[in-house]
């Protein structure tokens, strides 16, 4: 498990694109789900 | 065809609003297949070592940020064209999404580059396009939201989408036409990919996934447009 974390050394470049990536594409969807709220009221 | 019955608003947002949802279940069903692919199934690569696996991201990503370019532009020309407010709607509803994948496109590739170039950035042909449509996303966005009158912002944006599709190509082509540092293509509609085939799975379910991705928050946001303006 910490081998596959470590990702032969590469980890912050590895983890960093993938955290980023779907950490935005989460906040798009957050960011949509609130517009519609309000767009309902 | 009845094409311009679902150009009206009002029957576009229930069927929107289906296909959003089916979509939004495709993304997360390609994307666990496609990582579990990409990180399970694919080999190592024998120059670039585990760093490699950004590509799954990077590629896909970079795909989209072309493609949405050039999706939102064909919808504001039809705009110009037809005069349909739901053509202007989807432009402006593509624009966010097309700016997200291609900063993610950036970044994937800035922390691709440093381990396997040994920099974060350079000012090559590749980059510095990518870049320039990062910049075209957001002058789209700033030039609608500027203006108060819609039907004027609509009209605007749209020149300034079509104008800006000819960054496409140059993106596309630059590691032709220029000696840069970004490799070719390795996946082509003209020749067999040069990667392993777990590999291109693994690329090809994050590209589905993506695409899925696109058309549900697009959607998504288009209903929101429609709702917004009534």
């Amino acid at each position: 498990m910490s081998e596959f974390l470590a990702m032969g050394g590469y980890a912050w470049y590895v983890w960093g694109s993938y955290g980023v990536t779907f950490a935005l594409l989460a906040l798009e969807v957050m960011l949509l789900r609130k517009r519609k709220r309000e767009a309902k009221a | 065809m009845k094409w311009f019955w679902y150009a009206s608003p009002q029957t576009f947002y229930p069927l929107a609003g289906t296909v959003a949802r089916i979509c939004a279940v495709l993304a997360v069903a390609l994307t666990l297949a496609g990582l579990y692919v990409g990180f399970f199934v694919a080999p190592t690569d024998a120059t670039q070592g585990e760093a490699y696996r950004i590509i799954y991201l990077h590629v896909p990503a970079a795909w989209m940020s072309m493609f949405l370019y050039v999706v939102m532009a064909l919808w504001a020309a039809a705009g110009l064209a037809f005069n349909t407010r739901l053509s202007f709607m989807m432009a402006r509803a593509l624009a966010p999404t097309g700016a997200l994948f291609t900063f993610i496109a950036l970044w994937t590739g800035s922390l691709w580059g440093r381990p396997t170039w040994g920099t974060y950035w350079v000012w090559d042909a590749r980059l510095t396009s990518e870049l320039i449509l990062l910049f075209l996303y957001f002058g789209f966005i700033a030039l609608q939201a500027s203006i108060d009158d819609r039907r004027r912002a609509d009209r605007a944006g749209a020149l300034l989408a079509i104008v800006g599709v000819v960054n496409v190509p140059i993106i596309y082509f630059s590691v032709k036409w220029w000696n840069t540092l970004h490799q070719g293509a390795s996946v082509s509609l003209t020749k067999a990919p040069s990667m392993a085939a777990a590999m291109l799975t693994g690329m090809l379910l994050m590209t589905f996934a993506f695409w899925a991705y696109a058309i549900a928050v697009t959607l998504a946001r288009v209903r929101c447009e429609i709702r917004e303006q009534g």
